[in-house]
């Protein structure tokens, strides 16, 4: 039987313990004696959100197809555990094997949003990993960070070994066997680094240095070590559809996020909406074979048992075979009482027929994403949806049964006037009042439209990425212009307006676009004892903002400057395909309010040809 | 339609997965095993499934039922390969046999006691298996003391809900508890009727024989049901309701 890291006593004493058990359909056991590499693979979350994510499973099938290597999952312990293993001195450790962290030979931990990053240092710090990447020796793992966030890793770079920029897929195996290879040799970390510094795609920051000039920006950045290349190019898989794709995912016990099967239909989005990191950092479009993807379905219900399937992408309307997918899906699964979900599509005829096929109208609610109201703006970011698109998609679903319409929206977006912020109010009410141009006895009672606003964060290699954000209280003002404009609205009582914490958007702003010398803030507050700061129950702004006055890093240099068109940024080093000329032209034209067409209507050359893939060649065929 | 009664174990690091859980494990490993379960009409049609009496975390057992009903026949050997081929270590099915359709025969309103096997924290992982030491995992006072305390006329004992505190005579809910080289058992009213915890009644017993601190792990070993027939025994194992379906071949 199984021995457990943790006693009975603790297990019984915490809430979920089948978090901390592993043991799930799926999983991979091995002898540890046998295998040449463990690699231990970190979400730093709680176990619900971290087995939700499609890109740790990708990976840990990958890594386990390989003999000489048993790649392992580690989450963030909770709150009540975290504290129960600093008083017992109880060390971090994999679910599957229950051994600690400590003795693995490689720590990889996945990027996904800024708020996590407390998170990391609490991994590490329960598993006895020295913080500092240059205070580790021989007997601690190499850790090593991925996933969008690595896209500008310095916030982070003291304290990993190294950064895979790009998709996994494609170098993971050349780092291994240099590192296997450097373990036969008795070389030392050192050396293993020198090697990694090597393959494309992999970014070693103690192997670089940064200058900076009197007014705090960026001056000069270059490696130190001879080795270590001037420029680390992302890592794109160019084939989607002969890569690998785990067939037999991982089946959690307890419920979490995403309880379901995940087909990835595409990666990249060919929309170029400016606000978009992910719609720049996965370029050029590639879309997966839909046979493969039928097969896919079709294995990994099967080997789950999963009782829905969700597809994936950034724009799934976009997928051009999905017609012939979804058809497939229904007519296949749904007589076997499969969900088939389907999120990010864009609201028309086909969608809705599909919609209404496969759940239940009245409970439903549609979901658009305007991003802004006023059409001036969304030619801004180029988001090239227009309000007779809203209108009439909402029209279409009125007279289809629906009554619930949820519309999503952005606030402090560059050049945002008073004007745009009220015409969210503007929009809305116009698509209750297509509602209620339906005759009463058509209806279904009154109509529910609830809008959502987010605070806009510029991210880097994106055409905003030069943009100043606002104070945290001009936020809260922006906020209470809109809410006031719903107020106003002919149907306010069919109207609801909510919008998302600022005091977080401003520290998410710091790091999405921070240097080096924002770690030290981040360290700072995890000794203050900031965890967790993703959940609204455990943020403590006074904490980061005391941390940030014993640092004395400047919040308003980071985020309240708009950026000069030359300036040197801290994530310039890294060659996504895409040029810094094509994003500052879409920045001008951004300010111009000029839109720009997606990349089947016409190249707009952004530079992800390079890559010589995806929609880039399609479209010259 | 076809009703169905499957039998499962659940033990070692499994013993931590609550009863919800246990229950969609359970959704999961239906459509692994491609068990031709019955689904609910409507929109959202879900497995007709329902669990007897839900286990407490932290105790293991050899014991669980769930009742299915099934939308063609499979049978029993085929449907206990197929669903254990595709479990996780820690739950494993046991049998699967078929019921009686009636309303009375199914449901959880039939199960009205449960025996455990209570053994000393320490001893759990040995005293499970196949227990042949002659030694007793219990000093052999116990008996004695066994006696004692069911010799008492009534057994009250503070019995604490959510909403309230009342007092309890527990002894007419025991039905049997004696000592076993292997740990005690006891045998307990469970049930919508009533229903008394293993562990309320050996802090009890403990307390009486002032040994109370001793840490002790329970096992549920079997469910009873009410004897339909008026002869023999008070109580027989939900499994015992049930009957082998065979195989297609030997129709």
């Amino acid at each position: 039987m199984r021995k457990l890291a943790l006693n009975d006593e603790i297990l019984l004493k915490i809430e979920k313990p089948a978090r901390y058990i592993g043991n799930e359909v799926n999983s991979v056991m091995k002898d540890s004696e046998k295998v040449d590499i463990r690699f231990a693979m970190c979400f730093p979350d709680v176990y619900e959100i971290g087995m939700s994510h499609l890109g740790i499973q990708i990976l840990y099938d990958m890594f386990n197809r390989r003999e000489d290597v048993w790649c392992e999952r580690v989450y963030s312990p909770w709150l009540d555990l975290d504290k129960l293993m600093r008083e017992q001195q109880i060390p971090l450790f994999a679910l599957e094997s229950q051994d600690p962290v400590k003795n693995f030979d490689f720590l990889g931990i996945t990027l996904q949003y800024e708020m996590c990053y407390t998170n990391i240092l609490q991994v590490l710090d329960l598993s006895g990993i020295p913080l500092h990447a240059d205070q580790r020796d021989e007997t601690d793992p190499i850790v090593i960070g991925g996933g969008p966030c690595a896209y500008n890793p310095e916030p982070l770079a003291e304290f990993f070994d190294l950064f895979y920029i790009g998709e996994g897929e494609t170098v993971y195996d050349q780092l291994l066997d240099a590192y296997k290879a450097n373990q036969a040799a008795g070389g030392s970390r050192n050396r293993f680094l020198e090697a990694a510094c090597q393959i494309e795609g992999i970014y070693v920051p103690s192997f670089y240095e940064t200058h900076y000039k009197e007014d705090g920006t960026i001056a000069e950045f270059y490696p130190t070590n001879p080795l270590a290349p001037d420029r680390i190019k992302k890592q794109v898989v160019l084939d989607v559809t002969d890569t690998v794709y785990p067939e037999r995912p991982l089946v959690p016990y307890i419920k979490v996020t995403q309880d379901r099967v995940v087909l990835e239909v595409q990666r990249g989005c060919i929309r170029g909406c400016r606000f978009c990191q992910a719609g720049m950092l996965y370029r050029p479009t590639r879309e997966r074979d839909v046979e493969q993807l039928k097969e896919y379905a079709r294995r990994m219900l099967k080997s789950t048992g999963h009782e829905e399937i969700s597809l994936s992408s950034l724009s799934t309307s976009d997928y051009s075979e999905l017609k012939d997918l979804v058809t497939f899906l229904i007519e296949e699964f749904k007589g076997k009482g499969i969900n088939i979900s389907l999120p990010s599509l864009r609201i028309d005829a086909f969608s809705l027929d599909v919609m209404s096929r496969i759940q239940d109208v009245r409970k439903s609610s549609l979901t658009f994403a305007p991003e802004a109201g006023s059409q001036r703006m969304r030619n801004v970011i180029n988001k090239g949806l227009t309000e007779e698109d809203i209108l009439n998609g909402a029209g279409q679903a009125f007279e289809g049964g629906w009554n619930k319409v949820k519309l999503y929206f952005m606030l402090g977006l560059p050049t945002e006037t008073e004007e745009d912020m009220a015409a969210i109010a503007v929009l809305a009410d116009k698509v209750a009042r297509r509602y209620y141009e339906i005759p009463k006895e058509q209806r279904n009672g009154k109509c529910q439209i609830t809008a959502s606003s987010s605070f806009f964060i510029p991210k880097p290699f994106t055409p905003f990425q030069w943009a100043a954000m606002l104070t945290n209280e001009e936020y809260i003002a922006r906020a209470a212009i809109v809410k006031h404009a719903f107020l106003n609205q002919l149907n306010k009582k069919s109207l609801r307006y909510n919008w998302h914490d600022a005091e977080v958007t401003v520290l998410e702003g710091v790091f999405a676009r921070g240097d080096r010398r924002t770690g030290a803030v981040v360290e700072e507050a995890y000794r203050l004892g900031c965890i967790y700061d993703s959940w609204t129950e455990c943020f403590d702004n006074e904490k980061w903002m005391k941390a940030f006055e014993n640092t004395g890093i400047d919040i308003d240099f980071y985020n309240l400057r708009e950026r000069k068109a030359d300036e040197i940024f801290p994530w310039d080093f890294i060659d996504i395909g895409v040029t810094k000329e094509f994003l500052r032209e879409e920045w001008e034209r951004a300010m111009k309010a000029e839109i720009t067409p997606n990349c089947r209507t016409q190249c707009s050359g952004c530079g992800a040809a390079v890559w010589k893939g995806g929609v880039c060649v399609e479209s010259k065929n | 339609m076809l009703k169905v009664r499957i039998k499962f174990r659940k033990y070692g690091v499994l013993k931590f997965l609550g009863h919800l859980d246990v229950m969609r494990f359970f959704q999961k490993a239906m459509r692994r095993a491609d068990i031709p379960i019955a689904f609910t009409s409507g929109f959202s049609p879900h497995m007709i499934m329902s669990f007897a009496q839900p286990l407490g975390l932290g105790i293991t057992s050899e014991g669980e039922y769930l009742d299915i009903e099934l939308a063609e026949p499979v049978s029993s050997v085929d449907a206990i390969y197929r669903l254990n081929q595709t479990v996780t270590e820690g739950i494993d099915v046991v049998s699967f046999r078929q019921i009686h359709e009636d309303k009375k025969s199914s449901g959880m309103t039939l199960v009205a006691a449960a025996e455990y096997l209570v053994v000393p924290k320490e001893a759990e992982e040995t005293s499970l298996r196949e227990y042949n030491s002659s030694e007793s995992v219990f000093p052999s006072f116990f008996a004695d003391k066994i006696q004692a305390f069911l010799a008492q006329p009534s057994i009250v004992v503070l019995k604490k809900t959510k909403r309230s505190e009342k007092e309890v005579d527990i002894k007419p809910m025991i039905y049997d508890f004696h000592l076993e080289t292997a740990g005690i058992c006891l045998k307990l009213a469970a049930g919508s009727e009533a229903n008394l915890k293993p562990d309320l009644v050996m802090e009890t017993f403990l307390t009486f024989i002032k040994e109370e601190g001793r840490k002790l792990h329970y096992h549920r070993r079997e469910l009873y049901a009410k004897n339909p027939q008026n002869a023999g025994p008070a109580h027989v194992s939900l499994e015992a309701l049930g009957w082998e379906i065979p195989s297609q071949s030997e129709f």
